[in-house]
């Protein structure tokens, strides 16, 4: 068994091993050089690592043994030979020490023996010390010669290596050097406490400052104002990359923007080692951004911010619903500013409107709010975290005495007026739309109420009008959808208490309000325009309801007293359209009273009196209602076809008491009289007490109407109440109220 | 001041390099001081490092004769190190002169080393490339002009393997080169197995050679099975080093598992 020996030696190789014990080499050669060769094998096998088999080992050194023996057998020692057996040796790679070691011991032991056995032992000896000595010698330059080259070798490998590498690292760094010189984009690359490494040419640039003034310097100078403690993170390596833009101010130029991207460079081992900055010139892009941004919020003929970012303003405000916080509106609209660009030009009008901008923004920014316009000679101040009305009415004052002083605009000297409508409240206790559309209401208000000035929202108002027009948009489909009714109030001859006509009087049910009285909807009705078809269904209904009296319950002697709107009245149809009803209901004409007031009846329309002449020709009764309110031409009235009138319901008030006014009993004394000088009849309405009837009976007054007699009823009163009399003279019952 | 070093990588003679002592074992002087200090090391260990490094480098010649003996030509020597004594072209061409290798190493220094002794051996060159980079060895100019990947290769991946952990992914590596490999081309490997020696010393070893900076990891017999893959074994299978096919049957021992190393050959079905 071979044992190869460690380096330490603990186990030496044995030469007596049963490697060589005789029953494993029964058959090897008992002496001559092959008996030594064999020995030698086994004594230097695993000395040095060789590439070879046993055999081939063997093989080898049965040569070399030959050689051998020829040095020792010769005339002299062949010292050439036997150095050149050393030499062989390491240039088969059996260059170690120990093989040398082991070579000499199996020399001593037995080369003589094996392959001179003839010599005397002393020439043997001394023969075999010669040949132990040149082999050493040579093995040793030999291995010394091969360890030097072999180091020459290696060395050689290294700076070959190494000058690729730093050729590689040449390369590269050059090709670094162009791309890191040449960049478009900034670098600066820095260690992780932040100090700038190096820096390129455009990071110079784009901070004004030459490259070798940074070199040195903390990157932190590249990153004012940020925050230290992303320098730290970062350097930290959480997170790995920051991105962000970032505005640079620069000495003695412009500032500028920058797109600033910071990476955290590692080593192979994951280390942080270097910090990369870069930057890029934004300032293009951000210049186009921001104006963009500015466009598109910006009135360009004014340059005041526009409805855009005025709604931006308010949205920002309406998004904090959490705080107590107030806000306040200035709509504000120039008074008659059409007749400026009707009279002077849109050039003349757009330069006005510029300049009353440049007035309110001056006289806004002192006051510390902001002003939009809205469009046309529409602007709004808005005033954020108002204290209250009369803030805002402050600011409203400001700006009427702002735009009080006369502008010049292209040579002409212009005053302007404002009306303006204002709004404040808490945030939280309205929204946006809100808020505008009362802004904009209480402008309108302004306006009606007389421009000029200032008006501030009003709750109350508003909802009146909110109502009105609630009704009014209502209205128009009351009379399709048959929600009109008539009520009749009688109407008795004071002398006997006769009942003798009645008043129609139309009533809106309306679906959610109920039962409405005239002075709710008849405005309405007659701003609308609807009074015209209301009018006529009126009269027909009337007419129909008082031949059905006729015909049914004896009404023959009972007229109908119908109200005509002056619009009705100063239609050119109205005449046909009376007759034709007439005709149509199969009303005598005498029993059909037209109520007209005084302005419908002196109007200005040439055709009324015309109208009234063929209607009165016809045989309708005319009458004047409210007369006494209005101003009638008393001589003009002469000439009318008219043959009652109504006196105003005022009038009647002051009689009420037995302790009548004596102005007023008076008054209505000398207008009963005046009729009567006329030829017209009186009817007297708001006949509420018994003193009162008493005293227009007294004083000559014809008719009265009233709740001393009867509220408006349903026909059906009016019809139990003729047939009650059965033809005869009705005698309303007097009761006190 | 610091500089950034652009270059991927620096020649570092203050690291030890694995062929470099490797070449120390084997008696050779292509190596430096710091080679020695761990060469040294690795003997405090464990004193008969030495033989197990031969008996790798003896394996490696057994495997390529057998592969010679059954008709190979062409060699591909992956993790070649420093050709010292007893290389896979001499041994190769020793039996064929018309032998073609292609040793393969991405230590820089044992590149150079091996550029400049093949110097002149037509039948040989040297690729400097990492045995994760099979795409770059099999595309190398060197490989397409010495080997004729039609016909059977020797593929040598020789005490190699156990100098990259799994994070490495060496399995991969060695799926891609053999299915490169056309029918009948033999791989042979050897490969430091796991808890084969008391003490814990193969995970020592392990751990010493981390200052070469390859993460070292001992597998187990079956683990290293695994990266023959399809590649039918050779007689007589995965055995400890000396028990591969040995020059003659005295060359065995008594205790085998000393070589901490097992190898094998397989061929491609």
């Amino acid at each position: 068994m071979v044992r190869i020996p460690g380096r330490s030696g603990a186990k030496t190789l044995n030469f007596d091993s049963t490697r060589v014990g005789p029953e494993i080499d029964a058959f090897a050669p008992r002496s001559g050089a092959a008996a030594f060769a064999h020995a030698w094998a086994a004594a230097i096998a695993g000395s040095s690592y060789v590439s070879m088999s046993t055999p081939e080992i063997e093989s080898l050194l049965v040569k070399l043994s030959e050689r051998l023996a020829h040095a020792i057998r010769g005339i002299e020692v062949d010292r050439g030979e036997a150095a050149e057996v050393g030499a062989e040796l390491v240039r088969s790679d059996f260059a170690d020490g120990r093989t040398l070691g082991q070579t000499l011991l199996v020399i001593g032991r037995r080369l003589a023996a094996d392959v001179a056995p003839e010599l005397p032992v002393e020439e043997a000896f001394e023969r075999v010390s010669i040949v132990q000595g040149a082999l050493a010698a040579e093995f040793t330059r030999s291995a010394w010669l091969r360890t030097l080259d072999q180091q020459e070798q290696i060395r050689a490998a290294y700076l070959h290596a190494r000058e690729q590498a730093q050729e590689a690292m040449r390369v590269s760094e050059g090709r670094f050097r162009a791309v890191f010189n040449g960049a478009g984009i900034a670098i600066a690359i820095a260690s992780v406490n932040g100090t700038i490494l190096e820096i390129n040419p455009m990071m110079g640039e784009m901070l004004g400052a030459p490259t070798e003034m940074l070199v040195g310097t903390n990157v932190m100078h590249l990153l004012d104002g940020e925050d230290a403690d992303l320098w730290n993170a970062l350097s930290a390596g959480i997170p790995e990359h920051v991105r962000f833009e970032k505005r640079y101010e620069r000495p003695g130029a412009a500032p500028f923007w920058a797109d600033i991207t910071i990476e955290l460079i590692r080593d192979q081992a994951g280390t942080p080692s270097y910090v990369v900055v870069m930057g890029r010139d934004i300032t293009q892009r951000h210049l186009l951004a921001q104006r963009l941004q500015h466009e598109a919020t910006h009135d360009p003929l004014t340059n005041l911010p526009n409805r855009t970012l005025f709604f931006d303003w308010l949205d920002t405000i309406f998004q904090d619903q959490s705080s107590d916080n107030r806000v306040g509106l200035c709509f504000l609209d120039l008074d008659g500013f059409k007749v400026v660009n009707d009279t002077l030009g849109h050039d003349i009008g757009d330069k006005l409107l510029t300049a009353v901008a440049a007035s309110l923004q001056e006289c806004v920014d002192r006051l510390g709010h902001r002003v939009a316009r809205l469009g046309g000679d529409e602007f709004v101040v808005l005033v954020r975290d108002s204290g209250s009305v009369d803030q805002l009415t402050a600011v409203a004052d400001r700006l009427l005495a702002t735009l009080r002083h006369p502008l010049m605009v292209a040579g002409h000297r212009l005053s302007v007026s404002a009306s303006i409508g204002i709004v404040e409240r808490p945030v939280r206790a309205t929204t946006m739309a809100e808020l505008l559309r009362a802004a904009d209401v209480t402008l309108y208000w302004a306006k009606t109420d007389g421009r000029g000035r200032w008006t501030v929202f009003d709750p109350d108002r508003n909802a009146r009008q909110v109502a009105r027009y609630a009704l009014s948009s209502g209205l128009s489909d009351a009379l399709a959808r048959r929600e009109f009714f008539l009520e009749y109030q009688p109407l008795v001859r004071l002398s006997d208490s006769a009942l003798i006509g009645v008043e129609a009087l139309a009533r809106w049910r309306h679906p959610s309000h109920g039962r409405l009285a005239p002075d709710s909807f008849i405005s309405l009705a007659e701003e609308t325009g609807l009074i015209v078809p209301l009018g006529a269904w009126v009269l027909r209904e009337a007419c129909e309801q008082a031949r059905r009296w006729q015909v049914e319950n004896s009404g023959d002697a009972m007229y109908v007293s119908v109200n005509l709107a002056a619009r009705q009245a100063h239609s050119p149809g109205i005449v046909d359209e009376v007759a034709r009803i007439l005709d149509e209901t199969g009303l005598k004409p005498e029993l059909l009273q037209l109520e007209l007031t005084e302005s419908a009846v002196m109007g200005t329309a040439e055709q009324t009196p015309v109208a009234l002449r063929r209607l009165s020709d016809m045989g309708v009764r005319i009458a004047i209602d409210d007369f006494g309110t209005g101003y009638s031409n008393l001589a003009y009235l002469r000439h009318l076809p008219v043959h009652s009138l109504k006196l105003a319901g005022s009038f009647v008030e002051g009689l009420r008491t037995d302790h009548a006014d004596p102005v007023d009993e008076q008054l209505v004394a000398t207008l009963i009289t005046m009729a009567h000088t006329l030829g017209l009849g009186v009817t007297a309405e708001n006949v509420e007490t018994a003193a009162q009837a008493d005293r227009l009976r007294d004083l000559g007054c014809d008719v009265g109407q009233g709740y001393y007699y009867a509220r408006p009823v349903a026909p059906g009163r009016i019809a139990r109440l003729l047939d009650a009399t059965a033809g005869g003279t009705l005698r309303l019952p007097s009761r006190r109220s | 001041m610091d500089r950034p070093a652009w270059a991927t990588e620096d020649i570092d003679l203050d690291r030890p390099s694995i062929a470099r002592v490797y070449d120390f074992f084997l008696g050779g002087s292509h190596n430096f001081a710091v080679d020695r200090a761990m060469a040294e090391q690795l003997l405090t260990l464990a004193p008969d490092v030495a033989e197990i490094m031969r008996a790798n480098r003896a394996f490696l010649r057994r495997a390529v004769r057998f592969m010679v003996s059954e008709g190979i030509t062409q060699f591909l020597d992956i993790g070649s190190g420093i050709p010292t004594v007893g290389n896979v072209h001499e041994v190769a061409q020793a039996a064929d002169p018309d032998a073609r290798v292609v040793y393969v190493d991405i230590d820089p220094v044992a590149y150079a080393h091996s550029r400049a002794m093949l110097d002149g051996n037509d039948n040989t060159a040297v690729v400097r490339a990492d045995l994760r980079e099979p795409d770059v060895i099999l595309g190398s100019p060197e490989v397409a002009r010495l080997l004729d990947l039609t016909k059977p290769v020797g593929l040598l991946i020789v005490s190699v393997l156990h100098f990259m952990d799994d994070s490495l992914d060496p399995r991969s590596a060695v799926a891609r080169l053999r299915d490169a490999m056309p029918s009948g081309s033999f791989l042979a490997i050897s490969h430091a197995v796991a808890q084969s020696r008391p003490g814990d010393v193969v995970e020592r070893f392990g751990k010493m050679y981390q200052q070469t900076g390859a993460p070292a990891q001992a597998r187990t017999h079956d683990e290293i099975a695994a990266f023959f893959g399809d590649f039918a074994p050779v007689e007589p299978g995965l055995v400890f080093l000396p028990l591969w096919r040995p020059d003659s049957p005295a060359d065995t021992d008594a205790r085998p598992e000393w070589s901490v190393s097992l190898a094998g050959v397989g061929q491609k079905p």
